[in-house]
């Protein structure tokens, strides 16, 4: 079962770095609004900048959950290799890991600009076991996105996928204070702020980084988005499956 | 002989549509089975069923002893993609381990290749290959896990004279070597080329199920019209049927019918001859026992 897993994994790995556009777009954009905004006004501050570091981390994995895998799901579901792969002796598992494991991998790969950049242009730090547990802790707060992206790639064509993915993307990074910390931002989004699961999502990696206490009305709407998330993610996959397979 | 796959009573709906309407049939070991019939007769819901991809609405499907459902099952076949949907990015090489990776017993990367004229292919990447060699690629791929029976849906359709007949080597090696084949075409001439057996598919029916010989008589026949009140008894008359006044005769040999109805001195108008369509024959025969003239 598990050299399945890794023949999917391995095949869809080499679909990404192919044709890198879900890779660039994720690791682009971070490492722009690094550059743009993190290094010229925060840059000075080490915790300040660590948070920031983390925060632009999980702007790119999110791009990656949110609307990489939505976009690609969406796409696969209209090609005719989709129903050809279910012709082949396998459960829908082994593809199903091997999405997730390459779309993790796509996560850490965007990971690499905005450090870089981080350790030359800014005063943030981080020892290293903090940073594998902050990279642990951008895995398991980017899950509910993945589900999020997983949902709308099973509910809608790719061209609604593409679009609705951005719009749900850029709002949700927004308010989860991933763009502009929390405190900075106006009161009534501060106190929105903890209800969405990008705020949680950061507060975990904040704090695996430097150490901070996370928000915990963050936390629990974390999980609570997960569980939502993945009741959502099931229910589009067996309509998609009763549409297409029944 | 072995059934390796059987449907029994299998009836599929697609909401208002019924593809298919209570069709039985068996794919005994070693045959190559041809099945024929016109865009939306049936056969690709046919194909479909047999390799798990849909579920009958009423009636049951069996292959090789169990479920298509299952995939366990489904080590033991091989099906073809459709080369539009190849995966561009990936290596010759690579979409061929992909496939066999799912299998108990692959076949020689290399020797699978060469089989179909693809062996100097393996480092190209899908995106850069002509539509022929994706076409052969993808029926390839129906063979990298040494499957018992092989699911062909229009293996060769648009293909130059050249390509198909490396792709039907590909096929009949296997085949010769004790390989089960299902084929779909809408073509009899590919049929001919490589099945013995033909089945003859149309509105979701099994309408003939025979040698290709005995079906390729029955589609020479000829669709013989005229206006009459009353036909005499009229020699090779294989169907019959009557509207709007005008008698249509199926036969395989026009002319010693029309010889034998002039003959006869029955009177008769606009008499027309043309070739009968595959679809138009079977079911013409099909129907013969109830028409009545």
């Amino acid at each position: 079962m598990s050299s399945l897993v890794l023949a999917h994994t391995r095949y869809q790995l080499l679909e990404q770095i192919r044709v890198p556009l879900g890779l660039v777009a994720s690791a682009f954009f971070p490492a722009a609004s690094m550059l743009a905004f993190v290094v010229p006004f925060g840059g000075d501050d080490p915790v300040g900048a660590t948070r920031a570091t983390g925060s632009m981390m999980m702007i790119g994995a999110m791009s990656a959950a949110v609307m990489g895998l939505s976009i690609s799901v969406a796409q696969d579901r209209e090609q005719p290799w989709n129903p050809y792969l279910r012709t082949l002796p396998a459960g829908p598992f082994p593809r199903f890991a091997g999405r997730i494991l390459t779309t993790m991998a796509v996560m850490l790969a965007a990971t690499v600009p905005v450090l870089v950049i981080a350790a030359l242009l800014t005063k943030a730090s981080v020892t290293a076991p903090r940073l594998a547990l902050g990279l642990a802790a951008l895995l398991a707060g980017a899950l509910p996105f993945m589900l999020i992206g997983l949902f709308l790639g099973f509910l809608l064509p790719s061209k609604a996928a593409i679009g609705v993915s951005q719009v749900v993307f850029f709002p949700i990074a927004i308010v989860g204070g991933l763009f502009m910390p929390p405190q900075f931002m106006p009161e009534f989004l501060q106190a929105l702020s903890p209800y969405v699961p990008s705020r949680g999502a950061a507060e975990l990696v904040w704090s695996a980084a430097t150490g901070s206490t996370p928000n915990i009305t963050g936390i629990v709407m974390l999980v609570v988005w997960t569980v939502a998330a993945a009741l959502a993610a099931a229910w589009a996959y067996r309509r998609d499956e009763g549409r297409r397979f029944s | 002989m072995t059934v390796l796959a059987r449907a029994t009573e299998v009836s599929r709906r697609y909401g208002d549509v019924l593809a298919l309407d209570r069709v039985s049939l068996d794919i005994r070991a070693g045959e190559l089975v041809g099945l024929l019939g016109p865009n939306g007769a049936g056969k690709s819901t046919l194909i479909n069923l047999f390799v798990g991809l849909r579920r009958p609405t009423s009636g049951t499907v069996e292959l090789l002893g169990g479920s298509p459902q299952d995939p366990l099952v489904r080590q033991g076949i091989g099906v073809t993609p459709q080369e539009t949907g190849l995966p561009e990015a990936l290596r010759v090489g690579e979409i061929v381990d992909f496939v066999s990776a799912h299998y108990p017993h692959r076949a020689d990367k290399g020797e699978l290749l060469e089989r179909f004229g693809l062996q100097d292919l393996v480092k190209r990447q899908i995106g850069g290959l002509s539509g022929g060699q994706r076409r052969r690629l993808a029926v390839a791929l129906a063979f990298a896990g040494e499957p018992r029976v092989v699911f062909l849906d229009e293996p060769t359709t648009g293909l130059d004279v050249e390509a198909r007949r490396a792709l039907w080597d590909g096929v009949r090696s296997f085949h010769e070597q004790g390989g089960t084949i299902v084929l779909t075409s809408h073509y009899l001439e590919e049929i001919e080329a490589l099945a013995r057996r033909v089945i003859v598919v149309g509105h979701g029916r099994v309408l003939a199920d025979d040698t290709v010989t005995a079906i390729r008589d029955v589609v020479g026949t000829r669709r013989v019209s005229l206006t009459a009140a009353e036909l005499p008894e009229l020699p090779g008359v294989l169907g019959s049927e009557r509207e709007d006044g005008r008698v249509h005769l199926l036969t395989a040999d026009p002319d010693r019918l029309v010889v034998e109805l002039v003959r006869s001195g029955t009177p008769f108008s606009g008499l027309e001859i043309r070739p009968t369509s595959l679809e138009e024959a079977f079911l013409a025969i099909t129907s013969k026992e109830t028409a009545d003239v």
